[in-house]
């Protein structure tokens, strides 16, 4: 695991840290971000963009984002766990920007709403035991 | 070109001197390029494929940048070309908002774009670095204008939120402060014999000598408040003429607040190669480049087909699609080869016959998220009361930077600034908003930088593209990991079908990412189809 994932944590707090800019991106600097506190924060923040504030995902030309609502998916939490770890297809990885209990927060978020009511909890600890070690590359 | 051992100069430039007398200034040119001096990125000319076998059908999908050249490249050398693009429009990414356009997200919110006549926001690409010597090359053949874009403005704004008292300050202030504090403290390790270990009594010199003269630093090394530094950084009171011309020197910057701000990151940012000028833009919009492909290749292109399924055989390749132009119906189109140009975010998942390992490399890219605010105000107030003229500012509030017209100076009327551009952490934050959201908050931290913008607000429109129907992101995002695994597969031809676009390259999310790809996909295409029985 290499300085750019533990920079992107860092961001959470608050702190202006230098990062690998996109190609063609606003800048090699991330600004301060919203606060990810709890579990609908996070979702309204990172999650939302594609699977939509009612969890229902969206359809685009032949290809979707998925529904958090009534996936069967989301019986075991590992699974979101693992997407939001290691990114699925077009869906990049989370792992440099949400800390454990930020990725606990937001599976077991998402596993108690959009109809779902699973009662066990992610947490922390089974996430740490999850992360991927992944190298953005430098643009 | 790095070049760890340097070859004899004299006999370098000795041998370029012979070729440029002898051959001429375009010899020359070719012999640096060749050389490793004044090469741009990996362009090395238009293909010039020819001796396609007769009746051989190429089957192009996507008529983005990627997709056009290819079928004008592959027209060209004999094919028979078909283009299937999604959209109700060719140019993909390519692509500028005027008032009047329509842009429908997923989840359904709709805006209708209200800029005045000749206004316009690019919210995809928007510039064009002098080295992309691809997309340039195409840009001259098929007559598109272009303009200088200007990145680097030194009376831009750089703003932190917890420095400077939160205000913005002049990039030229700042710029020169950092430069003027930093050779200073280099100038003084060496006075006070900090550096006499490491370096040798000549090179000292040499070095305090450049600090003096690069940063503006007085003669005993100091880089202090006078005539030297305002004449770097601005003065109090400005040169004037006459009685009362004469000007008043400015205050610096309190060093340590210089370091602590991080405001350096915006002067490097401009030293990164996909930066420097000179930049590029197309006269009246970025989809002038798209507009201009499109000219060339119009009779090939049929738009509103959503492709479901690209299978292949021995014998060629069948591609399903909907057509949505006609209530969905589903067609079926065959050809002996296909250029593939749709982003992967939405080709993994589609049903697609090829290999494991592409199967497995199309999963592997996930995509950026990024968001661009398109404003339009009453008037340029950034130059009529700022002499901002092009250029960006930038600041540590999500929105980033907000970058002004490079086209149109001294106009009077509605002017459009691009009011925010996002990626990673702040773009999916955005993305989650209403358009009208977006905005807001666009207006709000805008305004920390520009007061008058409220009262010189008339209208905007948001761009998310993880809302794209058709991206399903913005661009391409490889890991070290992902390449060495997979990238060399995403490229090959897999029996009768190629994959081409920004995704392809090693110049992710520009332009000339998806130029490359599709030149090299389709010469070894045609490599392949002339070797195939």
């Amino acid at each position: 695991m290499r300085p750019a994932i533990l920079l992107l944590a860092g961001l959470v707090a608050g702190t202006t840290l230098a990062t690998q800019a996109r190609a063609d991106s606003a800048s090699a600097v991330v600004g301060h971000l919203q606060p990810l506190t709890d579990g609908a924060s996070i979702y309204q923040h990172v999650c939302q963009g594609c699977h939509m504030p009612d969890g229902r995902g969206a359809m685009g030309s032949g290809a979707r984002f998925p529904a958090l609502a009534g996936n069967a998916k989301l019986v075991s939490a590992d699974y979101p766990a693992y997407v939001i770890l290691n990114g699925f297809g077009g869906m990049p990885s989370f792992a440099g920007l949400l800390t454990d209990k930020q990725v606990a927060d937001v599976v077991n978020y998402v596993r108690t709403h959009f109809g779902n009511h699973y009662t066990d909890a992610l947490k922390p600890a089974d996430v740490a035991a999850q992360r991927p070690a992944i190298t953005p590359e430098e643009e | 070109m790095t070049n760890a051992l340097q070859p004899p100069a004299a006999t370098r430039r000795q041998m370029l001197t012979r070729i440029g007398i002898l051959g001429g200034s375009a010899a020359l040119y070719q012999a640096m390029t060749s050389l490793g001096h004044a090469a741009g990125t990996d362009f090395r000319g238009a293909p010039a494929l020819t001796g396609a076998k007769r009746g051989t059908r190429v089957l192009v999908l996507g008529a983005g940048l990627a997709g056009m050249l290819a079928a004008y490249e592959l027209r060209k050398a004999g094919y028979q070309v078909r283009i299937l693009e999604f959209q109700n429009r060719s140019g993909g990414r390519n692509i500028s908002l005027r008032g009047g356009d329509t842009l429908t997200e997923l989840g359904g919110a709709t805006q209708k774009v209200q800029f005045a006549p000749g206004n316009y926001i690019n919210p995809g690409p928007w510039r064009i670095p002098y080295h992309h010597q691809g997309l340039l090359h195409y840009c001259r053949e098929f007559g598109v204008e272009l303009e200088p874009f200007v990145e680097l403005n030194h009376n831009s704004w750089l703003h932190s939120s917890t420095n400077f008292g939160g205000k913005p300050v002049r990039y030229r202030d700042y710029a020169a402060d950092f430069m003027g504090f930093t050779a200073e403290l280099l100038s003084k390790s060496i006075d006070q014999h900090k550096l006499d270990e490491a370096v040798s009594a000549d090179e000292r010199a040499h070095v305090a000598a450049a600090m003096r003269g690069w940063a503006g630093l007085d003669a005993d090394g100091a880089y202090r408040k006078g005539v030297t530094s305002s004449l770097r950084r601005g003065f109090a009171k400005p040169q004037g003429g006459g009685v009362d011309g004469a000007p008043i020197p400015s205050d610096l910057f309190a060093r340590d607040e210089v370091m602590r701000s991080g405001l350096w990151q915006w002067l490097a940012f401009h030293e990164r190669l996909d930066m420097q000028t000179t930049m590029f833009q197309p006269v009246g919009g970025m989809d002038q480049v798209g507009k201009g492909f499109t000219r060339q290749v119009h009779d090939l292109i049929t738009l509103n087909c959503k492709v479901s399924s690209i299978h292949q055989d021995d014998h060629g390749v069948q591609v399903t699609y909907n057509d949505m132009a006609n209530g969905g119906a589903v067609r079926q189109e065959s050809a002996d080869y296909c250029v593939c140009t749709i982003p992967l975010s939405v080709l993994s998942q589609l049903d697609i016959q090829v290999s494991g390992p592409l199967k497995a490399a199309i999963a592997a890219v996930p995509y950026a998220s990024s968001v661009k605010l398109g404003m339009e105000f009453n008037r340029r107030f950034w130059e009529e009361d700022d002499q901002i003229y092009g250029g960006i500012s930038f600041t540590d509030q999500p929105i980033s930077q907000i970058s002004y017209p490079s086209h149109g100076y001294f106009s009077r009327g509605p002017a459009v600034l691009l009011g925010g551009y996002m990626f990673g952490p702040a773009a999916y934050d955005f993305a989650g908003m209403t358009p009208a959201e977006r905005i807001e908050h666009g207006l709000a931290q805008g305004s920390v930088i520009h007061p008058n913008y409220r009262k010189e607000f008339r209208g905007g429109v948001a761009v998310s593209w993880s809302r794209m129907p058709w991206t399903l992101g913005c661009c391409s995002m490889w890991t070290e990991q992902s390449r060495k695994m997979h990238y060399k597969t995403l490229c090959a031809v897999d029996n009768r079908i190629v994959l081409a676009g920004e995704h392809a390259s090693y110049i992710g999310c520009w332009q000339e990412g998806a130029i490359l790809s599709s030149l090299d996909a389709i010469t070894r295409l045609h490599k392949r189809a002339l070797g195939a029985a």
